[in-house]
């Protein structure tokens, strides 16, 4: 997902302690930053509450590109606002992951170091805007099917993100959808980049939840930690399922001969996307990784001065409120 | 090299006669700009009539260890609650 392949890592601890945490978060309570709690749990959440964060504003990136050309001032002023809301999500999660003592400075070099990982997602270009619609739609319909169950995650600060994250997920799926609907119902032009939208994010989208059940190694441990709340699969059929519906009403075509409905479990089977493609995206061979990682290193190179600026001077004023007292 | 703007904690009245409400936190490095970043983070969608703003480092917060002692006594006191009085009905509402 926003959180794609995030390791587990094991623990060695007081059995007892380890057994009654446990027994906290099966009897549904949530753990808050100052209690007690293994070291697997608190570095496996960095790592995903870090790489989610870091999806959110490596995200802004591939709409961000659209916003000059927006077709309209109308269009251009959603586009804006929810650009603005990714940078705001990325900040709900930055601050949860910091309540597990990590600093926001150590995220954001650990990024662009390379250490932590954002969602394969945003290393796909957004070509035309169409595009755009398409982001909206899938991608963030798919990042909704993982985090609304992360809303009942056991971590009290990730919990509590996302309830405020979905309440404005809606919004972004609903004006992707609106946007690529005005396109598949416009000339027959806008209507084959809509379709062409389709087909290029259609796979992407499919992998954002993680390599098949059978073959992700960490989802265990999260699991009985409720910190994974369902199966990548299982997310994966559910998107499936909601999407093709969706399409129809478009007149659009998912890129997928061997889709097809399947009375006995009810839901669609599908084509597996291309995995090689997705493991070469994470290794940083995407279409667009060497793009995202400079504009974020351009950002925090560029933006040094001014951090360091408000800095000096909020000293300066609070030295001269001492001296004036 | 920078030193990181520090934390602080942001608390939003949501609509007159509420309360103000602990709703996340945000870096800031001063509390003016903590105020203009609270605005912007956390009310975009008319959450808010005032914000709050305090250093995350001047909060106390009781320990996780002291929630026996200091909650617990509570429990074997309920007749600090209204309905552990029986009102016979023939008084009326009270």
């Amino acid at each position: 997902m926003y959180a794609q392949m995030v390791k587990s890592e094991a623990t060695e601890e007081d059995p007892e302690k380890l057994a009654a945490f446990q027994a906290r978060i099966d009897a549904g309570e949530r753990i808050e930053p100052k209690d007690w709690m293994p070291e697997g749990y608190r570095k496996t959440l960095i790592r995903q509450i870090g790489q989610h964060a870091h999806s959110e504003i490596v995200g802004q990136l591939p709409e961000g590109n659209w916003i000059t050309r927006a077709p309209t001032l109308e269009r251009k002023a959603i586009l804006l606002a929810k650009v603005q809301d990714e940078a705001g999500h990325g900040l709900y999660l930055y601050c949860a992951a910091e309540t597990l003592g990590i600093s926001r400075d150590e995220l954001t070099e650990q990024l662009l170091s390379g250490k932590m990982k954002y969602s394969s997602i945003f290393n796909y270009p957004t070509l035309t805007w169409a595009d755009i619609g398409a982001v909206g739609w899938l991608v963030d319909g798919a990042a909704i099917m993982n985090q609304v169950p992360l809303q009942r995650t056991s971590f009290g600060p990730y919990a509590r993100a996302m309830v405020r994250i979905c309440k404005e997920e809606s919004f972004h799926q609903r004006q992707g959808y609106d946007l690529i609907r005005k396109m598949a119902e416009g000339t027959p032009e806008q209507k084959a980049m809509a379709q062409d939208a389709l087909n290029r994010f259609w796979y992407p989208s499919l992998m954002m939840f993680g390599p098949s059940d059978k073959d992700s190694v960490h989802s265990t441990q999260s699991m009985a930690w409720k910190i994974k709340i369902n199966t990548n699969d299982e997310l994966r059929q559910k998107f499936v399922d909601q999407t093709v519906p969706q399409a129809e009403f478009l007149g659009l075509t998912i890129p997928d001969e061997n889709l097809k409905w399947n009375e006995d479990k009810g839901g669609y089977d599908f084509s597996e996307p291309d995995w090689n493609e997705f493991y070469e995206v994470l290794k940083g061979n995407g279409p667009c990784n060497a793009d995202r990682m400079e504009a974020r290193t351009r950002a925090w190179r560029d933006g040094a001065w001014v951090r360091d600026g408000l800095m000096a001077h909020a000293r300066k004023q609070a030295t001269r409120r001492v001296a004036a007292e | 090299m920078s030193s990181e703007w520090p934390l602080w904690e942001v608390f939003i009245r949501g609509q007159h006669g509420l309360n103000h409400r602990h709703v996340g936190s945000l870096h800031a490095p001063d509390a003016e700009l903590a105020i203009r970043h609270a605005r912007d983070v956390y009310t975009r969608r008319n959450e808010g009539v005032s914000i709050w703003v305090v250093p995350s480092a001047q909060i106390t917060a009781s320990a996780p260890s002291e929630k026996g002692p200091l909650f617990e006594p509570a429990n074997d006191k309920v007749y600090r609650h209204p309905t552990f009085y029986d009102i016979p009905d023939e008084v009326g509402h009270m």
